[in-house]
């Protein structure tokens, strides 16, 4: 009797164990949704917050800490309860996710979209994510310092007038009480503005040159030397301690930005709500977003870095209850009042029929610049290689570079980046 | 002495009985996290380096996807020099990736040499802190409290902070962690002894309060130095310490992980001519980690690495065990 009874007790620790696990009825379905972007969490979390007080339908909303989304989505996918909503935004998310991508082309959110230009297809034609919002990035300037300084914006035309009102700006640093440009960090936090951001600037014009539209499996670095000018710019008008980039973090170069010790700073629109949000309560008119030169022949033409690697994919492995759930959802914030006002503060202009004009002043200078009839610069970095890897390769490069800028340094970064791109090609391809 | 002389009220029939028929209960729990938490993982991660897989649950071996390619090409096999050869190929390949990837060489010597490293360092230093600890001196007790503290925080944070404070210092000389391997090597290194050094030596400190006192008496009477009492009376008395240590010491280095990877991450990254690129700071288990995350076609190769990588730890572990055992001295 006794052992019968010592039995039932393991049994019932057992089950104690494992009922944390189990789920409410299911019929109606839920969503969860693993968020790329950390600066957007909180609108996120607040908007499902309110999805769920209007209909009952439960959105968990789990955001990635900053450069580490696809470990995160590889283990939650591989869960019980895997997110039904995630984002895929270029050609290696196709090649890894792109099972788990349902095919949302005859979906209702899908159809209130007024562009396909952003959204990912398969070779069959198959929507499999799609671009929920687009971006911009340059050159933020604080046009308040910039005057203090005593110069107009718009004498920044090309890449010898930045230059020169950089250098000038440096030079006086000490007596402005700012610098020119805020640290150009190569911790993880921050590496990414340039060695995938920056690094479209030689891309782009590679590209463009040679009519390069799908990822190539070799590239010859024919604007490096650009892409070095505007390093060297960056680094050597900066505050910063060039030996001491390989710590510097992404929050810093904010901060500088954010508190006036920095008149520049490289970084892209989703930056805007952090800038006049309370922690820097920067004044909107103060801002301004300019296009990135680094002395190409005709730059003086060029517009923002326009692009998304924002796409929505959902999952096509979900239970049929948390797809529909999940649709309805994505439905909702591309139409609703709440939704679309969130998403224009977030993430600016929408291509959605019901999208809000969003006061960001980035996008405005983005559009103005493109109106008035110059060149987009698009996103070219998309067709890079295993991208982690890649880049890896390329900060380790730069890091060296900045602490010694020599010849032979630079040389290193070129072998990085060109000799890089082919071998992290044949890995990404199992070649 | 013998078992029964003591009368312990431990083997006493009346605490044994209920022992005896509860065993499930003080058994099963821990048993089936054992199975869940380990034996189940185990397998499934063997299963799991023979196949092709994004997440777990859509793993298919890539014998199969070889199979239907050869049906359509049968040129494939006799290229492959057979059926056999052919399936054997496809079945281990992604052994063979694993074997073929400069960076999981790079990674091993890497380790290897860390662990060479680390072993005779950690043990050394730890040995002789626990040796002037049971000296009789004043504030030993709290020393040895302070020794072991770094061991309570954990690896990431130690990670990070020891970075800073390695740039801080090599900022003095114009230079910063990772700007070459070297640096990053032997920073992991004053890293892992700071931190393991006090645990290490509070288990030096049991075995040498264990040696006993007659013995070092009778050596001292029969005239024995300081070196010859410490060489051929108290180190052999203290093997058994000496054993668990050398073993702790050497499954920590291999398996080292939260460490490198926060105070490097493998930094820097070389490209070689040719493409090639390396990290040159990385051990194996962070290589492992990084293989997975390059994306689906690796993550197959990077399970086939980790089985591996066990079957290595568990090799030199079950080498090093059975040669310190036999310097043991029987009582």
């Amino acid at each position: 009797m006794k052992k019968i009874i010592s039995m039932l007790l393991v049994l019932v620790m057992v089950l104690a164990m494992f009922a944390g696990c189990s789920n409410p009825a299911e019929e109606k379905g839920s969503v969860y949704y693993l968020n790329f972007k950390p600066e957007a969490d909180e609108a996120w979390q607040a908007l499902a917050k309110e999805y769920t007080e209007a209909t009952g339908v439960e959105v968990k909303i789990v955001t990635a800490a900053s450069g580490t989304y696809s470990e995160k989505l590889n283990s939650e996918m591989g869960k019980e309860g895997a997110p039904t909503l995630f984002q895929c935004g270029n050609a290696q998310g196709l090649i890894d996710w792109g099972d788990y991508c349902l095919d949302l082309s005859n979906t209702d959110v899908y159809k209130e979209m007024t562009t396909d230009d952003f959204n990912l297809k398969d070779e069959n034609g198959a929507v499999k994510a799609i671009g929920y919002c687009y971006e911009a990035f340059g050159i933020i300037v604080n046009k308040a310092l910039l005057k203090q300084a005593g110069y107009e914006i718009t004498d920044i035309t090309d890449f010898a007038s930045l230059k020169s009102i950089c250098e000038d700006i440096h030079a006086r640093a000490a007596e402005l009480g700012f610098d020119a440009f805020a640290s150009s960090g190569l911790d993880g936090s921050s590496s990414w503005r340039f060695s995938g951001h920056l690094a479209n600037m030689p891309l782009f014009y590679e590209f463009r040159d040679d009519k390069v539209t799908e990822q190539p499996a070799t590239i010859k670095g024919s604007y490096l030397q650009n892409y070095r000018n505007i390093w060297d710019l960056y680094i050597n008008t900066s505050a910063a301690d060039k030996t001491s980039l390989s710590t510097a973090t992404g929050d810093e170069s904010q901060a500088e930005f954010g508190t006036g010790k920095a008149v520049f700073w490289q970084q892209g629109t989703w930056e805007y709500a952090n800038l006049i949000g309370e922690k820097y309560n920067m004044k909107s008119e103060d801002l301004q977003m300019i296009p990135i030169y680094c002395g190409v022949e005709g730059e003086a033409k060029a517009a923002l870095c326009c692009g998304t690697e924002n796409c929505w994919a959902v999952n096509a492995k979900a239970p049929e209850a948390d797809q529909k759930a999940t649709l309805d959802f994505l439905k909702w914030v591309v139409t609703s009042e709440s939704g679309t006002k969130m998403m224009a503060e977030q993430f600016g202009p929408i291509p959605f029929k019901a999208a809000k004009e969003p006061a960001n002043v980035f996008f405005a200078d983005a559009n103005k610049l493109i109106a008035d009839g110059n060149y987009t610069v698009t996103w070219a970095f998309n067709h890079t290689p295993n991208v982690d890897a890649w880049r890896e390769g390329v900060v380790s490069a730069l890091t060296a570079y900045s602490a010694d800028q020599t010849d032979a340094n630079w040389d290193a970064v070129k072998t990085a980046f060109v000799d890089g791109w082919a071998n992290q090609y044949k890995i990404q391809h199992g070649l | 002495m013998s078992k029964k002389s003591r009368g312990s009220n431990v083997n006493s029939y009346q605490i044994r009985r209920p022992m005896r028929r509860m065993w499930p209960v003080f058994i099963l729990p821990t048993f089936l996290c054992f199975i869940i938490g380990f034996i189940w993982p185990f397998l499934q991660g063997i299963y799991l380096s023979f196949t092709d897989f994004m997440v777990p649950s859509d793993a298919e071996l890539t014998l199969i996807p070889a199979l239907e390619a050869a049906e359509k090409n049968p040129e494939l096999i006799t290229e492959a020099g057979g059926k056999f050869a052919y399936c054997m190929q496809a079945f281990f390949q992604n052994y063979r990736k694993a074997f073929e990837d400069p960076s999981f060489a790079r990674a091993f010597w890497n380790t290897a040499g860390f662990a060479v490293v680390s072993i005779i360092l950690i043990n050394v230093v730890a040995f002789a802190i626990a040796y002037a600890l049971t000296q009789k001196m004043r504030g030993s007790n709290l020393f040895r409290t302070v020794f072991f503290m770094p061991n309570l925080i954990g690896g990431v944070v130690l990670g990070y902070i020891w970075s800073m404070i390695f740039d801080a210092i090599l900022k003095q000389y114009g230079t910063y962690l990772t700007a070459n391997a070297t640096y990053g090597f032997w920073g992991l290194v004053i890293l892992v002894a700071w931190q393991q050094i006090g645990y290490i030596m509070i288990i030096y400190i049991a075995g040498l309060q264990a040696v006993s006192e007659d013995m070092l008496e009778a050596a001292r009477i029969d005239g024995a130095n300081g070196w010859q009492t410490l060489f051929q009376v108290t180190i052999p008395n203290v093997m058994p310490s000496i054993t668990i240590c050398t073993f702790l010491t050497l499954t920590n280095s291999f398996k080292m992980f939260d460490q490198n990877m926060a105070l490097t991450g493998g930094a820097p990254t070389i490209t070689l001519a040719g493409g090639t690129q390396i990290k040159t700071t990385e051990l194996l288990a962070l290589n492992i980690y990084s293989t997975y995350n390059i994306g689906r076609r690796w993550h197959g190769t990077a399970q086939a690495k980790a089985v591996i990588f066990f079957l290595l730890v568990a090799i030199l572990a079950i080498a090093q065990l059975t040669a310190t055992r036999q310097k043991e001295v029987q009582q």
